[in-house]
């Protein structure tokens, strides 16, 4: 139950970008940086935390919810560190994902060459 | 001679004596594709890295150029050549080996007419007797010049073109041969403020527009006096804005009109959405269909427009538009007037 969950929710939030990609002319960039911010506003009027617990990694593992974990790193640091937590707290929750992607994007980049796409 | 406004016509004909084309895999899968000299399998060539496929795209077409061809290379005066790199890189790189003069051309897809329309120059003011005109493109090498890295892998909005792996050579000569340039147009840079540079169809299809319009006005002419009109890579967006562009100022070009990135690919079953682009998209077209069209008597007069939409990856993120520019020859079978 929880592997179908996670699978419709997100599925559905790529069908949402999809439309996006497709009908409006924003470039890919820009609709990733919407969903980082979406997922930080939503996670601060406290609606991105219920649903995750809802969804599982149909919800943490999109963009939105990288979203939500920089908020989450940056109010907990707020809460501990006061000012200073605001330039700290999003760098220390999104280490292990950025260095995470670092690394296996340079281990493939051993394993794998670059092709043409196909179409 | 001189002709109105921005138009040439050469008191002695350029004869194109050959033509070479080196293509990639999916071009060759695709309806022209039986027509094409060359077929480069690899998409890479064998090189390791995208920019370095293109050159060696470039230096197959210039050699396949010099084997049907009767001339020495020595006889080649001047190239004129060009890609979409920055700083050109394809060319410069591709034929540092043959010692032959270089111009390196930017106009981006347009290139390729803007070579045949300064080696016609040139040959007709004599500085020359015989030069070669070349332009290339590699869908890789664009992709990452002018969107994103292929690695990256985003997904590509319906009005896109797919930028041709391929290159196109042309010997042009002072000396009689069927086909020949009679004359040009050169285009001005028309700007109608689009911004979306993933709907290049719709930046160059005014300056097409623009360029058949100030052809026809210069020559004294309409569409009837050409059996066809080809644009570079208009695609289909592009396609019906100028048919549309066109209509309006009284001239109906549908019935004699395509476009290389329509021809090139078979948009439903190779999902190329709007078709082909790039420089190479309109010289190999040329090269391949459009010469074995007039060489064969098909089409007795052709007005070819390479089309090329003036953007780089600077302008475009400064928030400029995206300005278009055209470049008309007028190519023709003379042997049948000579009978």
């Amino acid at each position: 139950m929880e592997f179908i969950k996670a699978f419709i929710v997100g599925g559905l939030i790529c069908v949402l970008v999809q439309i996006l990609m497709e009908k409006t002319k924003l470039m890919p960039g820009r609709i990733m940086v919407l969903l980082v911010c979406s997922g930080v506003v939503l996670g601060a009027v406290g609606l991105y935390e219920p649903f995750q617990e809802f969804a599982g990694a149909g919800a943490s593992v999109p963009l939105l919810g990288f979203g939500n974990v920089l908020w989450k790193g940056i109010k907990t640091a707020v809460d501990e560190e006061g000012v200073l937590g605001l330039f700290k707290g999003g760098f220390t929750a999104c280490a292990v994902g950025v260095s995470a992607a670092l690394l296996f994007g340079y281990i493939a980049s051993w394993i794998f060459k670059p092709h043409m796409k196909k179409k | 001679m001189q002709k109105g406004k921005q138009s040439v016509l050469f008191d002695k004909p350029i004869f194109i004596e050959t033509v070479s084309s080196v293509v990639g895999k999916k071009e060759s899968e695709g309806p022209l594709g039986e027509l094409f000299d060359v077929v480069v399998e690899d998409e890479m060539s064998g090189k390791e890295n995208w920019e370095k496929a293109e050159s060696a795209l470039l230096e197959q077409a210039v050699d396949k150029l010099l084997v049907k061809t009767r001339y020495k290379k020595e006889d080649f005066r001047y190239m004129f050549a060009g890609d979409l790199l920055g700083q050109l890189i394809a060319t410069s790189f591709g034929v540092r080996r043959y010692e032959i003069p270089v111009f390196g051309l930017y106009g981006a897809c347009s290139t390729f007419g803007e070579a045949l329309a300064l080696g016609a120059i040139t040959v007709s003011s004599g500085a020359a007797n015989q030069v070669i005109a070349a332009a290339s493109s590699h869908f890789a090498s664009a992709e990452k010049q002018f969107r994103f890295p292929l690695e990256y892998g985003n997904q590509r909005p319906p009005a896109s073109t797919w930028t041709v792996t391929g290159c196109g050579a042309a010997a042009l000569t002072n000396e009689t041969q069927p086909v020949a340039i009679t004359g040009i147009t050169t285009g001005k840079i028309i700007d109608y403020g689009v911004k979306d540079s993933m709907n290049m169809g719709a930046c160059m299809a005014p300056a097409a527009a623009d360029l058949i319009l100030a052809n026809f006005e210069d020559l004294g002419v309409d569409e009837k006096y050409y059996d066809c009109i080809i644009t570079g890579d208009l695609g289909i967006v592009g396609r019906k804005i100028l048919i549309d562009l066109l209509h309006e100022k009284g001239h109906d070009i549908s019935g004699r009109y395509t476009d290389c990135g329509i021809e090139i690919f078979d948009a439903a079953s190779q999902n190329t959405q709007a078709g082909g682009s790039g420089c190479g998209c309109s010289a190999v077209t040329f090269c391949a269909y459009i010469m074995k069209n007039i060489t064969g008597g098909k089409w007795k007069r052709v007005l070819f427009v390479p089309t090329g939409a003036l953007l780089s990856t600077v302008s475009y993120n400064e928030g400029e538009s995206v300005p278009g520019i055209a470049h008309g020859v007028i190519v023709e079978n003379l042997s049948s007037q000579s009978n």
